[in-house]
């Protein structure tokens, strides 16, 4: 090819490459937009799209709770607190407070590994927006309550089944190491 | 305009004052008008459609918020701006600095005094109006090149350079595709102009001719690289020069470099659409209702126009940018012998008589339809290649 050949091509180039790209480019007119518009115009909450593994803002269920302390003591940065007293008539056991400080926690999940019954876990929640640190304490025993104390070998109470099933389903996918889904999600 | 003016001066309307100041309170009123009413609105509406389709063909929304589907804008970038402090740096020159944008905006603003909206819708018919526009356009080339070196700043030198190249090379293909209009037409004024063409797509410029086709493109391509646009934006181009010759500018000033930008986008496609599209020309369907006439050529002219400008936010969207050599080297080595071409061809088509001529118009004219069928089929082979999620509708 001489050098008016590719003079020549060189202009053909330019038009038919541009042309090429303005076709691509109009047909993604006629395209979704990637973009998810969050926080208002999306068609679900942004929650509930997120996967049952997602770590987000501990809650704790203190119905199914045991109080056995095992998050407090693995949690390495002490974000969790419990205290846990005696009625000395009934010999009833029940929490003066369950709080876990947001601010401090790192979302590593131990806690909710370590937990017997699956009671301390991470929800779905991630929006912690708060105009002072001490409104990021979620205090989960606002009033005394009760501790959990799983029967031996007997029937568990009707009103908790589904709370211990929700409990031991989220161990079984998210607390244990490599079962659940975490397995097949890796291979 | 100045008929209506004369008029009212005979009939006593301003009876006692001298005629030369009422000329010059009209010329400032007709300024103010034209500015406030057309060209601000004008402008803030095409930045925010830039952004909007710029965004679709990205796969993402652009702005949707302010008013309904972010109409507003404009108007909000706006205010936000004109309450920004203005910051003049030291080591800037204290009189240039400031100076410059209003000579980038007076460039872009002195081109609306010939632009014909409608055949009695001008504000003044020059009978060398497309030579005043190619004048007053390259006065933007002034403003550049003032705040590239006011700014005492080795970016905005850089880009105040590169602009002045680059649009005093793009001025030659430009008015040579420009001279081809000339040539055909037999006058430079804007509205004689219009007049040598009709209403059908038969009777324009761009379908005159084979050269008068590829001097359309040569002409739009030329424009937008006088206009700084993507991908001739090569003095603002952020990869390299920050922001350019606008790098040091802040808050009122830097809007009065784009509000001239995209105000320049509107131009470019009026210039187009008065050379080569037929400019108003609307059917003689309307020729016995003069109020209907005139709305229906003013939006015949818009639309037109606006369609230029759409093609040149689509071009923005599609192609990259390209180097400084590159930029040179298409313009000397390929745009200014290929208008030279057109030139000639069309010269020598002017010796033609007419029935041929006219079918050489026929072929071009075809030719051009065949591109764009064979375009939109490209198109959907492109949709249906990516499998994609459709979504028909232009808000979200």
């Amino acid at each position: 090819m001489g050098i008016v050949g590719s003079y020549v091509k060189d202009i053909q180039d330019a038009i038919t490459s541009t042309f090429e790209g303005m076709s691509i480019t109009f047909s993604h007119l006629m395209r979704r937009p990637m973009t998810i518009q969050y926080p208002d115009k999306i068609p679900v909450p942004i929650q509930e799209t997120l996967p049952l593994r997602y770590r987000g803002i501990l809650e704790v269920d203190l119905d199914i709770c045991t109080g056995c302390l095992a998050c407090e003591r693995v949690c390495p940065i002490t974000c969790i607190t419990i205290g846990i007293d005696m009625n000395k008539e009934s010999k009833q056991r029940y929490f003066t407070h369950f709080d876990i400080d947001v601010c401090k926690c790192m979302y590593c999940g131990l806690c909710s590994e370590v937990c017997p019954t699956g009671s301390i876990r991470h929800s779905q929640e991630f929006e912690g927006a708060s105009y002072n640190p001490a409104g990021l304490v979620r205090h989960f025993a606002p009033e005394a309550s009760n501790l959990y104390k799983p029967k031996k070998g007997g029937e568990t109470e009707p009103k908790l089944i589904t709370k211990v099933d929700i409990g031991l389903k989220y161990l079984d996918e998210f607390a244990t190491p490599d079962g659940g889904g975490a397995a097949e999600e890796e291979a | 305009m100045q008929a209506l003016l004369d008029q009212m001066i005979q009939d006593g309307a301003f009876a006692g004052v001298p005629k030369e100041v009422v000329y010059a309170i009209a010329m400032v009123l007709t300024a103010v008008v034209v500015l406030s009413v057309f060209v601000a609105p004008l402008a803030g509406v095409t930045s925010w459609l830039e952004r909007r389709v710029w965004a679709r063909m990205q796969s993402r929304v652009g702005p949707n918020r302010v008013g309904p589907q972010g109409i507003l804008q404009w108007l909000a970038d706006g205010i936000k701006n004109i309450m920004k402090e203005d910051i003049i740096p030291a080591a800037a020159d204290q009189k240039l600095f400031p100076l410059a944008p209003y000579i980038v905006f007076m460039g872009f603003l002195c081109a609306f005094v010939v632009i014909p909206f409608g055949e009695s819708l001008i504000v003044a018919d020059l009978n060398i109006g497309i030579l005043y526009i190619l004048a007053v356009t390259s006065l933007v080339v002034v403003g550049i090149l003032m705040a590239g070196w006011a700014s005492n700043n080795k970016w905005s030198l850089l880009g105040g350079m590169r602009s002045a190249a680059q649009i005093v090379s793009y001025e030659i293909p430009a008015g040579l595709s420009v001279l081809t209009i000339v040539f055909l037409a037999g006058t430079l004024s804007m509205q004689g102009i219009i007049k040598a063409q009709g209403w059908g797509p038969w009777d324009w410029f761009i379908f005159h001719n084979p050269f008068t086709f590829c001097a359309f493109f040569l002409f739009f391509t030329a424009a937008l690289a006088e206009g700084n646009r993507t991908p001739f934006d090569i003095p603002e181009a952020e990869s390299e020069l920050v922001a350019g010759y606008v790098t040091e500018y802040s808050g009122m000033r830097f809007l009065f470099f784009f509000f001239a930008e995209w105000g320049n986008l509107y131009v470019i496609g009026a210039v187009a659409t008065t050379l080569f599209m037929g400019g108003w020309q609307v059917p003689g369907f309307f020729d016995g209702y003069p109020v209907l006439k005139g709305i229906a050529q003013f939006v015949t002219f818009f639309l037109k126009s606006y369609f230029w400008v759409f093609v040149a936010m689509w071009i923005r969207a599609t192609l990259p940018r390209v180097r400084v050599d590159q930029l040179m080297g298409l313009c000397w080595k390929y745009m200014v012998p290929l208008s030279f071409i057109c030139l000639m061809g069309t010269i020598g088509f002017m010796f033609m008589d007419e029935i041929s001529r006219r079918v050489f118009g026929a072929i071009t004219l075809g030719f051009a339809i065949a591109t764009l069928i064979n375009f939109f089929r490209r198109v959907g082979f492109q949709f249906r290649a990516a499998k994609p999620e459709a979504y028909w509708k232009p808000h979200i």
